[in-house]
């Protein structure tokens, strides 16, 4: 192990820490003083552009034109012809069995199941964990899987799931609760198609539940600090009132909390329906439990030339179901912009 | 206000009364089920610390729960063998290099927008807005291509980088942050928008600028929000691996740590059993980044602010 | 005020770019370097390390190296973005051979020694390398290895008064006799992460080259011959005989299958009493028998015979694989390392240090170090028929097709008709694009 290398480069380390910011700060006074140059009335107009322009500009270099370009390949076969919708027929073909349809139903899963299962648990924890003195110990140790890289995630999940013959010693700890202590034959988690409730195959809840795992830290913490920023006054008066603790969750903390959950909702449907790590590392998407992204990622690099034409179909379909997640955060925004 | 008696459950005067007995079960109920929710949910990482002080042979044909009963065969080899990793040292020294200006790149910009998004009125504000949430969904995947070949042909790549003296780090620095920016903004201008208007009209009042408002006012109001993004952002780009490789690539001298230590198992997966010791030794850094930034979770600062 | 932020601020900004320049690492180029891309990690990456330090001792050019398990998602990206490695070597050269489609690789008949190539290398591999049929080579190749190694324990196999089964007929007469003795003969374990399946996919190509030859083999992986011709079919039937109805001639049925990691399904093996007998796998996998049980030697405690011939007139028919390397750029330093690879000397490092065969017939047997990577290479030098991977040279699609349908296969042998008629309509797109 060879550390000397950190000395050695030491000064580039430092002045990127110092100049990274020295730069934006240059810019942002910088864009001030020549919006103040301005006469009173073009301020305002001009003013809002300065402090917006690098996050557009960034945004659009990164995530826009990709994507711009990438609806506009979903139209064109893989030689730059315009094909229509033909595409989409082929990702949307033989329901409910081919095409995407698998893969559009688990990631269904995935949002219903994931989202909830998050931001249920964050809110629980953020809500128990304020009113212990020790908040800080469990706080960080429930964040923790956080810390952990995704690579690792999947090794400890793989540990978590792992399946010997019934009559063998089991090595994963899932299956040994279910064999030591509950006396039922070992399961194979992640390749079991059985269905839960008739609904919902049982290693799609075993790879969310991983995924669950890794980002409940994420929920708590956010949830935690829209906690703490309802005054105490306002909890205390309510107490005093004689309300129950459930009472005040009900009518003051969560209707105060609403906004933050919105965030935290929308950035966890999303995230449940660009789903990709867990299931890739895992299954690949056998059994059953494909979800688009990994489509995509398939279709992408394991041809060259990656199959455009398809891989943006995919694409587009995961995009079109963020919609409404929009429409919703759109109404939310306009309703606390009414009440300002 | 009701003049209802507002005694704290531990008062004196009433003590051993039916209400004053629920509060000390209740007190102890709440303790009960946080210690028990915290311990069942570190059950998984805990498997994976025992097994990174196990043999390959134990760990592949005994659960990891026997290890904690004697005979007790533990070994430091994972550990070793992980800390002897190629390229260790310069992968920790490019993990920092590349993840400081990942997270204060996207962090100022986003303040700078979010504040425009909640306290500036400007045309298409809310459109764009909305349209900064969508961006949330575009898949990394799909952005590769186009980016970098765009990049090359602007000659932005590390090799040309560093041939001019400049760090070879850029195009990673900006993709994190162009990647990071949707979230950044759309957390914080939640905070901000959240923050009462009487400040600003206040401080108008008073004669300041929106500079000032910003740094003296906004962003010292929004430190939990700030704070929690720096450590999201910064956990992503510290163990993040595939962005890495596709904008620098995973050359000894650019490679962050994640690609030394993902690089221990054999391309068959031989001596997977070396992740589990890399994982925690890869935990560290991001652990003591998020309880440095644990104090700035505090009530107070926005007491009285906060408005549906 | 706001001047003097801003000069502050501006100060600050010049005196660290300036910081950043001067401080910036220029890279000192004397003899030039090499970028290289391949997905060797861990201990292979260290023994290629190995193989190349003679080469930057001599020549004073130094090689960066990457290694990616991805490589499928790092190589595509870069070369369509225009900035590919000089050389790349892949385990599977589909990708290559798509580059080489598409103009991306650089024809190497005027950049390596290719006489002493066609001295030194059994012509197959140099066809292999050329894989558009216009006399361009595209792909070199440097370390081999065999498929169809039956691994056992000849310790169990003593006890029991097991033969090694030198024809098929004799395998089926060992794995009835194993069978009635109360164990399942087989241990089979196909879950691999993104590509589970693929140990499957290894006994079913095996037995399509041996049972019907390189005629029919050729044209299935070319997609010419349908997964439904008689021949295909048959193969897959065949495998069921060894799978038992039912899995039942395998340890922990289609479940257990399904479950466990490629690299721990010949552990079982050596369980006392054993639970299986035979495990079909590719010679890399000693190294996880040694790691799950550290007191195994080689050849007392495991051993391997080939998969026996299916159909006398195709006999000593194997399936292999290697290590192909290709040119993105022909600098000087480029052309240098990739005529060092092709050399016995070159090669012979990593055979001496185990876990690789070299295709260079100039390699001495001797070099190889324990008895069982020297009987494969004496097999591999025999072989009459070698035939390449066909997963590998199968369209990416095409073979991930493969691979699930290898896992629904062994879930329900049943629906093997429908199985293969979906491989078929993947079959007729995948060749096309």
């Amino acid at each position: 192990m060879d550390f000397s290398v950190l000395l050695t480069d030491l000064p580039t380390l430092v002045a990127v820490i110092i100049g990274v910011p020295a730069v934006l700060a240059a810019y942002i006074v910088g864009g001030e003083y020549l919006v103040r140059r301005l006469p009173d009335k073009a301020r305002p107009s001009v003013r809002p552009w300065i402090w917006v322009a690098p996050a557009l500009l960034l945004v659009t270099g990164f995530l826009v034109l990709p994507a711009i370009g990438t609806i506009g390949q979903s139209f064109q076969d893989n030689h730059g012809k315009f094909v229509g919708l033909t595409n989409f027929g082929n990702q949307l073909s033989g329901f409910p069995t081919g095409g995407s349809w698998i893969a559009i139903r688990d990631n269904l899963f995935w949002l219903i199941f994931y989202t909830l299962f998050v931001l249920a648990f964050g809110l629980l924890l953020a809500v128990l964990f304020d009113r212990v003195p020790y908040e800080k110990i469990v706080k960080s140790l429930i964040f923790m899987p956080m810390a952990i890289s995704s690579v690792a995630t999947v090794v400890i999940w793989k540990f978590m799931y792992a399946y010997q013959p019934p009559g063998q010693a089991q090595t994963g700890t899932l299956n040994a609760i279910l064999n030591g202590l509950f006396h039922q034959d070992p399961r194979t988690w992640v390749q079991d198609t059985t269905l839960l409730f008739g609904l919902i195959p049982i290693n799609n809840m075993a790879l969310i539940a991983a995924a669950v795992w890794g980002i409940v830290g994420f929920s708590m913490v956010i949830l935690s600090a829209a906690l703490k920023g309802i005054p105490a006054d306002l909890l205390e008066a309510a107490r005093v009132d004689g309300a129950g603790e459930i009472t005040i969750f009900r009518r003051v903390i969560f209707p105060l909390m609403m906004p933050t959950v919105v965030v935290v909702g929308t950035t966890l449907v999303i995230f449940a329906l660009k789903a990709f790590d867990i299931v890739y590392a895992m299954t690949n998407g056998n059994y059953d439990t494909d979800v688009l992204a990994n489509r995509m990622y398939k279709l992408l690099y394991q041809h060259f030339p990656s199959d455009y034409a398809n891989a943006s179909a995919v694409a587009v379909i995961l995009l079109a179901t963020v919609i409404p997640v929009l429409i919703f955060n759109l109404r939310q925004f306009r309703a606390v912009e009414a009440r300002r | 206000m009701s003049v209802a008696a507002a005694a704290p459950s531990s008062s004196v005067a009433v003590a051993w009364s039916p209400k004053w007995i629920t509060d000390r079960i209740g007190g102890v109920v709440l303790h009960i089920v946080v210690i028990s929710l915290t311990v069942a949910w570190m059950v998984p990482a805990a498997g994976l610390l025992v097994t990174s002080f196990r043999l390959p042979a134990d760990i592949s044909n005994t659960g990891w729960w026997t290890a904690l009963a004697p005979p007790f065969k533990f070994t430091l080899d994972n550990y070793s063998q992980m800390l002897s990793a190629s390229n260790l040292g310069q992968g920790f020294f490019n993990s920092f290099m590349i993840s400081i200006p990942a997270v204060i790149i996207p962090v100022t910009i986003a303040a700078f927008a979010a504040y425009a998004f909640a306290w500036m009125k400007f045309p298409g504000r809310d459109w764009i807005f909305l349209a900064l949430v969508g961006l949330l969904a575009v898949p990394l995947q799909l952005t590769f291509i186009p980016v970098t070949t765009e990049f090359v042909k602007l000659g932005f790549t590390p090799d040309h980088l560093t041939s001019l003296g400049l760090p070879p780090f850029i195009p990673l620095w900006l993709a994190h942050a162009g990647y990071g920016l949707p979230f950044s903004i759309y957390l914080l201008s939640n905070f901000f928008r959240a923050l009462p208007s009487d400040l600003f009209e206040s401080a108008e009042i008073d004669g300041a600028g929106m500079l000032t408002v910003f740094f003296r006012i906004v962003v010292p109001l929004s430190v939990p929000a700030i704070a929690s993004l720096v450590i999201f952002q910064f956990l992503w780009v510290w163990n993040d691996l595939l962005v890495a490789l596709i904008y620098v690539g995973g050359t000894p001298n650019v490679a962050p740590v994640t690609v030394s230590l993902v690089n221990l198992v054999g391309s068959y997966g031989q001596n997977y059993q070396l992740l589990t010791a890399a994982a925690f030794f890869s935990m560290i850094v991001p652990l003591v980044v998020f309880l440095s930034l644990q104090r700035y979770f505090v009530r107070g600062i926005l007491a009285g602010s906060v408005k549906g | 005020m706001h001047k003097l932020w801003l000069k502050r601020s501006l100060i600050l900004s010049f005196v660290a770019v300036f910081t950043a320049v001067a401080c910036g690492t220029s890279s000192t180029q004397n003899a030039g370097s090499v970028k290289v891309m391949a997905t060797w990690t861990g201990a292979e990456q260290a023994s290629f390390m190995a193989v190349m330090k003679p080469f930057t001792d001599s020549t004073g050019i130094t090689i960066s190296y990457e290694a990616s398990r991805d490589q499928d998602a790092l190589l595509t990206t870069r070369v369509a973005a225009g900035n590919p490695p000089d050389l790349a070597a892949a385990p599977s050269p589909t990708l290559l051979t798509n580059f080489a489609k598409t103009g991306k690789v650089i024809a190497l008949n005027n950049v390596i020694d290719m006489s002493a190539l066609q001295a030194q290398y059994s012509p197959g591999w140099i066809t292999l390398g050329e894989p558009l049929n216009d006399g361009k080579l595209y792909e070199v190749y440097s370390w081999v290895s065999l498929k169809g190694l039956i691994w056992y324990d000849p310790k169990n196999f003593q006890a029991k008064g097991y033969n090694i089964p030198n024809s098929w007929d004799s395998l089926l007469n060992l794995q009835q006799t194993i069978k009635s003795g109360g164990t399942t003969p087989w241990c089979i374990a196909l879950e691999s992460g993104a590509a589970s399946g693929w140990p499957g996919s290894d006994w079913v190509k095996e037995i399509v080259l041996s049972q019907s030859g390189p005629t029919v083999y050729d044209n299935w992986w070319q997609g010419k011959q349908k997964w439904t011709s008689p021949e295909i079919k048959l193969a897959w039937q065949t495998w069921g005989q060894i799978l038992g109805s039912g899995d039942s001639n395998v340890y922990g049925g289609a479940k257990n299958m399904a479950a466990t990691n490629f690299g721990d399904g010949g552990t079982p093996m050596f369980q006392t009493p054993p639970k299986c007998y035979m495990h079909n796998q590719a010679s890399f996998i000693t190294s996880f028998f040694q790691s799950a049980n550290a007191s195994l030697q080689p050849v007392t405690d495991f051993n391997f015979f080939p998969l026996p011939d299916i159909t006398s007139q195709f006999a000593g028919a194997h399936v292999v694989a290697g290590d192909a390397w290709s040119m993105f750029h022909n600098t000087p330093q480029a052309q240098q390392m990739l005529k060092y690879l092709q050399t016995a000397d070159a090669q012979a490092i990593w055979v001496k240090r185990g876990g690789k065969i070299s295709p260079n017939n100039k390699v001495s047997l001797d070099s190889y170090p324990d008895p069982l990577s020297k009987s494969t290479a004496q097999i591999l030098v025999a072989t009459k028929i070698a035939k390449y991977d066909a997963g590998d040279l199968m369209p990416a699609d095409m073979k991930n097709a493969y691979w699930s349908a290898v896992l629904q296969f062994v879930q329900d042998q049943s629906k093997l008709d429908s199985i293969l008629a979906n491989l078929d309509s993947i079959q007729a797109k995948a060749y096309t694009s």
